[in-house]
């Protein structure tokens, strides 16, 4: 999906670069970059260390940074063009993959507004209206005090003990994680892939993707862009 | 920042954090945080006080995990893009500030 924006803007200065944030790495991300075939840096972040270096808390996300590496929009929904959310679907789907595709399609997307920022920030640089000022980007930046602090902590050691293979373990990391910072859908999402597919219902957590989104209200689940 | 001991030395949390410790306290990018002890007593539990960083023990596997610091109450202490280095699928790593130059979209996504 990036990689036809990438094709189009790559003369006039702009690269993408994509990353991964798994926890079970380059074999869980290959499928899709293979299928999308990116000429463009696409990259594994197998200890989400973007979470906290940006402050991102759902995918996907997109983050602007211009020439001389001066962060210009933050992270906010990152959309290239509307999802066929029912693509892997298959023959015979679940019912709660049926609900699950149900709800993905009531999503806030808003992929031609967010592209059409891109080109006109590539178009006007500085001078355009969608590249913030330093405040405005480091307040529009997510909250963080010792209590997200903390969450980071505990989803990092929760994604440790999976990686050493005491999957049990890690759950009670990941809920604390979960408490601390609720709306942190990648901590959700990636605790729950572990346990059952499709991030559905599962014995070790209270709830799934499908519930949450339920709880939390769809046009919530991701906000609108704020340009 | 997992770790196996309590006991960080300071040139492994500069690495890791960026965070400097001097006399006049633990600095980064022009930001100077008092710890109200000298650099030599600085312990774990000090940093993560001062510097507002979740700190997490698993008793069980005695290892520690250290959160992001959380001085300016923002996810974004600064503009300026922090530089990291990750691989690709085929493992080849990667320089994130070896783009300067370019206007750059990141964009974060996942396979789950």
């Amino acid at each position: 999906m990036w990689q036809e924006l990438r094709r189009e803007l790559h003369g006039d200065g702009l690269e993408i670069v994509t990353v991964a944030l798994d926890s079970a790495g380059a074999e869980a991300a290959r499928p899709w970059i293979e299928a999308a075939r990116p000429e463009h840096p696409a990259l594994v972040d197998e200890r989400h260390l973007l979470d906290e270096l940006f402050g991102i808390v759902n995918v996907p996300t997109g983050v602007w940074i211009d020439e001389t590496g001066t962060i210009v929009r933050p992270p906010e929904p990152a959309f290239s063009a509307r999802p066929d959310w029912g693509e892997g679907l298959g023959e015979d789907p679940t019912e709660y993959q049926r609900r699950t595709v149900a709800l993905e399609e009531q999503l806030l997307v808003e992929d031609a507004k967010y592209v059409a920022a891109v080109r006109d920030w590539v178009q006007h640089g500085p001078a355009s209206r969608y590249a913030l000022s330093p405040d405005e980007v480091l307040a529009r930046s997510r909250p963080r005090g010792r209590q997200e602090s903390q969450a980071a902590a505990h989803f990092e050691l929760g994604a440790h003990l999976q990686r050493l293979g005491h999957g049990g373990d890690a759950v009670a990391h990941f809920k604390a994680a979960h408490r601390l910072q609720p709306d942190n859908w990648t901590y959700k999402c990636q605790a729950w892939s572990f346990v059952s597919p499709h991030l559905g219902p599962s014995d070790e957590y209270d709830s799934d993707w499908a519930t949450e989104v339920e709880r939390v209200g769809v046009e919530r689940y991701y906000p609108p862009l704020d340009m | 920042m997992i770790l196996e001991s309590p006991d960080v030395p300071l040139d492994v949390l500069e690495g890791e954090t960026g965070w400097v410790i001097r006399t006049e306290g633990a600095c980064r990018g022009g930001v100077c945080v008092p710890l109200g002890v000298s650099p030599s007593s600085v312990t774990l539990d000090v940093l993560a006080e001062r510097l507002g960083m979740g700190l997490v023990h698993d008793e069980k596997h005695q290892v520690w995990a250290v959160g992001p610091s959380s001085v300016s109450g923002r996810a974004l202490e600064s503009v300026e893009a922090p530089d990291f280095m990750l691989p690709d699928a085929d493992g080849r790593p990667f320089r994130f500030a070896s783009l300067r130059g370019r206007k750059v979209v990141l964009v974060a996504w996942a396979s789950w």
